[in-house]
């Protein structure tokens, strides 16, 4: 009961602080896994990837997912409560007085920094995947190889995803998941 | 107004929408702008234009939205239980599936795979926001020092939210912005 109660008050957290969108979540997840260690930043990548490929907004699939691994089902449905509860209330706060919100000017200005904040954020939370996915410290630890770091294989398919998403005007409009799978076809593959 | 409709349509919403954000418009469009008749295509612009700058999950709060002017504040509460619902039910029967496979050594290579997609595509999210949230000196200066500032100390991401909503406000005050 207690550890649904504190899953629930993380998530209401998330949900109140979470500014633009289901990704913006991301950086408050990694902070939850450092304090409670309810579940490693490797599960993490793992249910952001499940996130990505199954049907749901992004931002309630991995509070479900994340509820999930702490609690059961009971802890899936309390994060995901948790999550959409400052919404619902500020929501129907906002929608009495909707065109004076859109137009204030304190508003518009503390959003003119909230922005560059959720990137910058999604970007350090983005750090961490890639710390684990394209690196191998643990290795290097074990070895003292600098040339262990680097796990070779995994750069290659970073470079080459990297390319195909960015790079090729065709695959750019793909979805997500298509290069999901094909990553998971790639790891098994080629023994990552 | 029937409850039961304005759930069944958002949980409609919510198993066709597949990643969020600007994925759902149309989606919205069709099922809540053509079929329902619950809101015009501007309103619906101006709930997802909030949704966006307003905190939490940008489908979630555009459900609440409409739920509220179709069928008041109970209603706001209806559409966003229809909007996760789909996603409660099948995260968590793949979750379960999942745990019971996760020993085996096929399944972690798969995901040691999967692991280097999803750093590509954080990447390439934070490449489209950087475009709409970056447009000048100021905010390119707030974005980095939160990146570098969180990349570093292991402070919660509340801290920066608050200090950045203040920033924006000083930087504004101050003639900053848009230089």
């Amino acid at each position: 009961m207690i550890l649904l109660l504190r899953l629930f008050w993380e998530f209401f957290k998330t949900g109140l602080f979470a500014v633009g969108g289901g990704m913006a979540t991301l950086p408050f997840l990694y902070n939850i896994s450092d304090s409670t260690g309810w579940f490693t930043h490797a599960q993490l990548a793992d249910m952001i990837a499940v996130s990505e490929s199954t049907p749901g907004p992004i931002g309630v699939n991995m509070a479900t997912y994340v509820g999930f691994t702490t609690a059961g089902i009971p802890g899936a449905i309390t994060a995901t409560v948790g999550l959409v509860t400052p919404s619902v209330i500020i929501i129907l706060l906002i929608a009495r007085v909707l065109s004076a919100f859109r137009q204030n000017k304190y508003v518009d200005a503390a959003f003119y920094g909230l922005r560059p904040c959720s990137v910058g954020l999604i970007a350090a939370a983005g750090l961490m995947v890639v710390k684990i996915a394209l690196f191998d410290f643990d290795l290097f630890h074990q070895t003292g190889r600098l040339l262990d770091v680097f796990n070779v294989r995994a750069l290659i398919l970073a470079a080459v995803l990297l390319f195909l998403t960015r790079g090729v005007k065709k695959l750019k409009k793909l979805h997500p998941v298509v290069y999901i799978l094909a990553s998971a076809v790639v790891g098994i593959v080629f023994a990552f | 107004m029937n409850l039961w409709t304005l759930f069944v349509s958002f949980a409609k919403v919510g198993v066709l929408t597949f990643g969020g954000g600007y994925a759902m418009i149309p989606i919205l469009e069709r099922e809540i702008v053509d079929q329902q008749g619950w809101a015009s295509s501007e309103e619906l612009m101006d709930y997802y234009a909030v949704g966006q700058c307003t905190p939490g999950v940008i489908a979630v709060n555009t459900a609440t939205f409409i739920g509220r002017k179709v069928a008041g504040t109970v209603g706001g509460v209806v559409a966003t239980a229809g909007v996760v619902f789909p996603s409660v039910v099948i995260i968590c029967v793949i979750a379960g599936i999942l745990s019971n496979f996760a020993d085996i050594p096929a399944v972690q290579s798969a995901f040691a795979g999967i692991r280097v997609c999803v750093c590509v595509l954080i990447f390439n999210a934070v490449v489209k926001l950087w475009k709409a949230a970056v447009p000048d000196k100021g905010a390119l200066v707030l974005a980095l020092l939160v990146f570098i500032l969180s990349v570093f100390l292991k402070l919660s991401p509340v801290v920066f939210v608050i200090f950045c909503a203040l920033a924006g406000i000083l930087l504004t005050r101050l003639g900053v912005r848009g230089k």
